[in-house]
């Protein structure tokens, strides 16, 4: 995850509790419950938000750089889903992908606004490889590269957060696109599940 | 090395073929010789071994921010290799990358990938880093040879 910059300091003030009721009453809105929970911290033990405005700003920083990768993953879907390469039930696979994406692409930016930081835009062209994406295989091998690298962007900035219960999220998220990189794997005939580590 | 212009970087005013290496042409043919192996002196990373197998396993990691010909997330790494720091035109870098003077040779890959926010703080790479010192030498293995004449990149 990397460089792109959040541009508002976060509020020293700012507590875990505020952001929870920010997230309740905001960003919830567009959010499923689960999602809310994780993120805002309902019932996590031992949550017990921060105190420096620092570590604020430095978690905006990393969910800013991972809600930029989820934007890109929405529109790599959106172009395979429009290729016309996508047979079902890949293609249905796809679109799910791409809601769950999505949804964590609304909980990133809804975060990175409550830690005081402004959530990053998607982008008006991604500069995709389109002339290497002709067949069905070409569009899941590079979804599934998409995965990965996404799988292991949020194993290194779990150990990041200054407030465990963003990692904890993060960590969620981790789960839900390593599923998606097994499951494209699988489509691709290859073994979905290459090893007892993702790294 | 040179800049992203292509001008010379290291060797300043000194003259390698006036009779007496300076050492700023000394300094310069170590980051040459720096460049040419893998960072780290690590296992598994000895002279003549082609751990760029292992290295582009490793740059797969990079895939949700990075790619070799296009910035993304992160900026492209194509002409990575003797680039300054913070310098590729019409990426958004932070303020941090933005205003280091950092070169990136193999060495100063290796202390960056190992600790990205300990090393340039303010980054937003916000990655724990590759901590394996293997593996690190085989992304940066990797990354030199993409970026050599007749690379991935060329």
């Amino acid at each position: 995850m990397s460089e792109q910059t959040p541009t508002r300091a976060a509020s020293p003030s700012q507590t875990f509790v505020e952001r929870r009721s920010f997230l309740a009453s905001a960003g919830g809105a567009t959010l499923s419950a689960g999602a809310v929970m994780l993120l805002a911290g309902g019932g996590l033990a031992g949550t017990s938000g921060r105190a420096l405005a620092g570590s604020a700003e430095s978690d905006a920083k990393i969910l800013n750089a991972a809600l930029g990768a989820e934007l890109e993953a929405v529109a790599a879907y959106q172009v395979g889903a429009e290729s016309g390469l996508l047979q079902k039930p890949v293609l249905d696979l796809a679109v799910q992908f791409q809601g769950h994406h999505k949804e964590h692409a609304d909980l990133l930016a809804s975060t990175v606004t409550t830690l005081g930081g402004t959530a990053v835009e998607p982008k008006a062209d991604y500069g995709f490889p389109l002339d290497q994406l002709s067949t069905q295989a070409d569009v899941l091998r590079f979804a599934a590269g998409l995965e990965k690298g996404a799988v292991s962007a949020y194993l290194g900035a779990v150990p990041l957060f200054g407030d465990r219960a963003l990692a904890k999220a993060a960590a969620s998220i981790l789960g839900d696109e390593a599923m998606h990189w097994a499951v494209l794997r699988q489509a691709l005939g290859e073994n979905p599940v290459p090893s007892a580590f993702v790294t | 090395m040179t800049t992203e212009d292509g001008k010379p970087r290291s060797r300043g005013g000194a003259s390698p073929m006036s009779g007496r290496l300076s050492l700023r042409f000394a300094a310069a043919l170590v980051g040459l010789v720096a460049l040419a192996l893998p960072a780290g002196g690590s296992r598994g990373a000895r002279a003549g071994d082609d751990n760029t197998t292992l290295g582009a396993r490793v740059y797969e990691r990079c895939a949700a921010c990075h790619s070799l010909h296009r910035n993304r997330t992160g900026p492209k790494h194509c002409g990575l290799i003797g680039r300054t720091a913070g310098a590729l035109p019409g990426f958004d870098y932070s303020a941090a990358l933005a205003a280091s003077t950092l070169v990136w040779s193999a060495a100063t890959l290796d202390r960056f990938l190992a600790d990205p926010l300990g090393s340039m703080p303010g980054t937003t790479m916000g990655y724990d880093g590759v901590k394996d010192q293997e593996e690190r030498a085989a992304l940066i293995a990797y990354l030199v040879k993409v970026n050599r004449p007749g690379g991935t990149c060329d």
